[in-house]
């Protein structure tokens, strides 16, 4: 087959496939985002049947498929689990972060499972796992993950 | 239960970008490549599975692409999304059911056609996750770290993965990054995501394999010996990181447990001859030797020092150079089995193993290895 | 031994046109409960699940390891297919194949699609070729309207056989309470409406949905101790032949004639007209349901329209089309091939309300996408040989 494609050259288009999205974030996500923007306040969705208090809070409850209702407070400050430090500027890190971005998994006092954000504030050779983290809120928030800026050490 | 074989499998070389070569011409090759290793013609094949991911392909229904250059224009055909074992787990099932005796299964990927990291991104929950623009590397980098936290294993016996297979890859003509390395040249290449090295991470690729599936009562017509699926099963763990121990995949034990007691293996560590496993960073390779019980907790990193694993070792893993040397998203579970296909036959040219009667094979989809697909192959029933 | 597969349990959304009040995995969840509510199952008695969507309408890569929290996959065997809009279809078919090998005992399969978070259009787009076709294709309709336009050369029909097909689903959609639209529309209304790309008017075509719809499949080992009267599946058929626009003969749908053959071939259908009682057919948009029942074998070529104008296909007809209102009345695409499964194995199995067929012993199902392509499913009282 490659025969006949001697001293072809291969083309090559570059394009982009456009697909906007919006998504619902649903009632759950809502009520956690609104307290964030609104009020600085973290708060997970508890299980009625096994107790445990998620975070990122959960409509229905993973272990028990039973409906989640009651919304409990989650304190501001945890432990680091685990951690990674970018050193590339993958396509996928927002323009606004710079080199080095550290992401840490943290467990907020309160919460069963831990959540992702950001690390700051500190060197990359410092963070260790267990280290203990405090929420550092964004001045402009709008009902996203990034109203919290980064988790600082304390 | 009725039992399945492989009867034939197809691989096309594993290269950095295949500029000439569209996703069919690459299935053309595989699917050809498979049917004249079976021994078969594409009347032969009475359904086909296609896997492939819209996300990677940059299109809706990505099987498309594939669908005529896999011989399926006039026959029943269905596509998995997920990596190559899936595909192949879904194939298997379709000549057990009853209504087809044959399956080809395909899987393929251009990564050079696309910009990874976007698209590992929105494997990222929309609303929680993915505008802190972690991706594939990342994730497992943070995996990697909480690994190496818990069982103590350091970055040069990480590194020794990468000098093995890397090195392994040099008897196989089909693998795209054949190296001979050191530990110290790994630990010296960029740190893209601490704890991960560049020569810690598997390339970007392109290529497409294929494996054609029969029921026991046709799968001794052909041209092979038949390769016995004895045992197989998948599992998939919670999604968001947190509420996992990331240090650990207990998916993957589940899944190897089931597979094991399918095959009816009581010590996998003594009955299992060759492995094939999904090492797309080198951490892997070790956590999961160890989550499937293949090496005790915390030992894969000192077993590897002491050449356990080498081609021969007592136990070899990754022979053909793994997902390290080579990885097409997708296709990568099937080049994995054509690999332990090969050996049992005995057919694996420069990279055979001395003993190759039971093999594993293992897939992984999702972040962080989320969830994992074991297949045990032998060469008896 | 292979094993013959039964539906035991369906569920489904009350399918909207937007669900702000939840994100994907919760609509999934509310589909999945309502399921092993009907087969009286638990989660944990599940064994492995299918699910499927297409990616691009949710932007979501690797679904089924994301569903995990609403679907119930934490720590079981869980698998994506997905075929475009033959999804919903190829994942019911999926679940016969997990099942009938002998592998599980019991599957879920979901098919769900947040149709309102996305551009329909612009994800539709890029299924076809960037090189070949991609650059002029104008979205699904424009192709749909391609193949109506040459029905309608080659027979002879109109625009008004079209609306009737329109006003039949909309009207059976009134008896639907899980359907998107419920307001009847008369022929003029239909033919009033603006017009999308000729022949085919706005109320021609199917709406966007955000809905889902999970189906259970048990092997006969299983299937009667948790549903007395299960709905047998007697096979499926899937032809997805074409990839270039260009492919197809327009007017005629090859993939349901070739399928449907095969389908009939195997379960020993010699008349399609008689002996099946009720088809939910993937129909987005109203001249698919002239030109499809003909492919299927239902009627002879182009007699399609006197079919439908003498109300054969209505309820209290000789063979009711889309008792559930079809894809007209609700279309979250990778759900609506599953809600044609859900809704024969509901004919099948005596729980469709009131939209029930009476009498029903085979009942038919399909799904349609991508290029011209068609999976389908023949659903049986009695169990097969």
């Amino acid at each position: 087959m490659s025969d006949q494609f001697q001293g072809i050259e291969p083309m090559v288009y570059n394009s982009k496939i456009n697909v906007p999205y919006s998504w619902w974030a649903g009632d759950t996500a809502s009520k956690f985002y609104l307290t964030l923007r609104d009020e600085k306040k973290i708060i997970g969705t508890k299980c009625g049947a096994c107790n445990k208090v998620f975070l990122p809070p959960r409509k229905v409850c993973p272990s028990c498929f039973t409906e989640n209702t009651q919304w409990v407070n989650v304190s501001d400050e945890g432990t680091v689990i685990t951690f990674t430090v970018a050193r590339r500027q993958f396509a996928s890190i927002p323009h606004d972060k710079k080199l080095p971005v550290i992401w840490g998994l943290i467990k907020l006092d309160g919460a069963d499972t831990a959540m992702l954000h950001y690390l700051d504030e500190i060197k990359p050779e410092n963070v260790t796992i267990g280290m203990r983290v405090k929420a550092v809120f964004s001045e402009g928030r709008k009902g996203t993950i990034r109203d919290i800026s980064h988790f600082k050490p304390v | 239960m009725d039992r399945a074989a492989i009867i034939g499998v197809g691989t096309t070389k594993i290269e950095k970008c295949k500029v000439g070569e569209t996703f069919a011409d690459m299935a053309w090759e595989a699917v050809n490549k498979a049917l004249s290793d079976a021994g078969m013609s594409i009347d032969d094949i009475d359904n086909v599975v296609t896997t492939s991911s819209d996300f990677w392909d940059g299109r809706t229904i990505s099987c498309m692409a594939v669908g005529d250059a896999s011989g399926a224009a006039h026959k029943n055909i269905s596509c998995v999304e997920g990596d190559g074992t899936y595909g192949a787990f879904y194939g298997m099932t379709r000549s057990l059911s009853g209504s087809y005796k044959t399956t080809l299964v395909t899987g393929h990927s251009k990564g050079s056609q696309s910009v990874s990291s976007l698209i590992t991104n929105s494997a990222f929950d929309p609303i929680y996750e993915r505008a802190l623009g972690m991706d594939m590397v990342t994730a497992c980098a943070m995996q990697a770290k909480s690994y190496m936290h818990r069982t103590k294993t350091t970055p040069e016996q990480l590194a020794r993965v990468s000098v093995k297979n890397h090195g392994n890859a040099l008897k196989n003509p089909l693998s795209q990054l054949p190296m001979k390395i050191t530990v110290k040249d790994v630990l010296e290449s960029e740190m893209i995501a601490d704890p991960l090295h560049k020569l810690d991470c598997s390339p970007i690729s392109d290529g497409c394999a294929a494996v054609i599936i029969a029921h026991e009562s046709i799968a001794a017509n052909f041209k092979q010996k038949p390769v016995w699926i004895k045992g197989v099963s998948f599992c998939a763990d919670s999604f968001f990181f947190g509420d996992r121990d990331l240090s650990r995949a207990r998916s993957l034990t589940e899944a190897a447990k089931k597979a094991y007691a399918m095959a009816g293996i009581k010590n996998p560590k003594k009955e299992i001859d060759v492995v094939e496993l999904y090492d797309a960073f080198t951490y892997q390779e070790l956590m999961w030797l160890e989550e499937m019980g293949l090496a005790d907790d915390s030992m894969a990193g000192k077993l590897l020092e002491k050449g356990e694993f080498n081609i021969d070792g007592r136990l070899p893993v990754n022979a053909s150079g793994g997902l390290l040397s080579g990885h097409p998203v997708i296709a990568a579970g099937l080049y994995s089995m054509a690999a332990v296909v090969r050996q049992i036959r005995g057919d694996a040219g420069g990279f055979q193993v001395k003993k190759a009667k039971t093999g594993l094979v293992h897939g992984v989809n999702g972040l962080g290895g989320q969830s994992h697909c074991v297949f045990i192959l032998d060469k008896d029933k | 031994m292979a094993k013959r597969v039964a539906i035991v349990g369906t569920g489904q959304t009350f399918h909207k046109s937007h669900r702000p009040d939840v994100n994907g995995q919760e609509l999934i969840n509310e589909a999945v409960l309502r399921a092993l509510t009907d087969a009286d199952l638990k989660m944990k008695d599940i064994d492995a699940i299918v699910i499927g969507n297409m990616d691009h309408f949710e932007g979501i890569n690797y679904v089924d390891c994301w569903s995990v929290d609403g679907s119930g996959g934490t720590m079981k065997p869980i698998i994506k297919l997905t075929t475009g809009g033959t999804t919903g279809c190829t994942v019911a078919i999926g679940g016969y194949h997990l099942v009938g090998s002998g592998m599980f005992d019991r599957v879920l399969i979901i098919g769900w699609e947040k149709n309102s978070e996305s551009d329909t259009t612009g994800a539709i787009t890029t299924a076809f070729d960037p090189v070949w076709d991609r650059l002029v294709f104008a979205g699904a309709i424009s192709g749909l309207a391609a193949e109506a336009q040459a029905y309608i050369a080659r027979y002879g029909a109109s625009e008004r056989d079209g609306a009737r097909v329109s006003v039949r689903d909309r009207k059976h959609a009134m008896n639907n309470p899980h359907a998107q639209l419920r307001k009847e529309v008369s022929l003029e209304e239909v033919l009033a409406s603006p017009m999308l790309a000729d022949p085919i008017h706005l109320l021609d075509v199917c709406p966007r949905s955000d809905g889902a719809c999970a189906v259970i499949m048990a092997s006969e080992d299983v299937a009667e101790k948790i549903c007395p009267k299960p709905d047998w599946i007697w096979g499926t058929a899937a032809r997805h032949s074409y990839s270039y626009l260009g492919d197809d003969d327009y007017g005629r749908l090859t993939s349901m004639r070739e399928g449907s053959q095969e389908l009939w071939k195997k379960a020993g259908i010699k008349e399609p007209r008689k002996e099946l009682d009720v088809i939910e057919l993937y129909q987005p948009y109203s001249f698919g349901g002239l030109i499809w029942i003909e492919d299927m074998g239902i009627v002879g070529p182009g007699e399609a329209p006197r079919y439908i104008w003498d109300g054969n296909t209505d309820m209290g007809g000789e063979l009711p089309i889309n008792p559930s209102g079809g894809v007209i009345a609700t279309n979250p695409i990778g759900a609506t091939g599953l809600i044609r499964c859900a809704e024969a194995a509901m004919q099948v199995m005596g729980k469709a309300e009131g939209r029930q067929v009476p009498d029903v012993n085979f009942a038919f199902s399909s799904g349609f996408g991508g290029c011209w392509w068609t999976d389908m499913i023949l659903h049986g009282k009695k169990k097969p040989k």
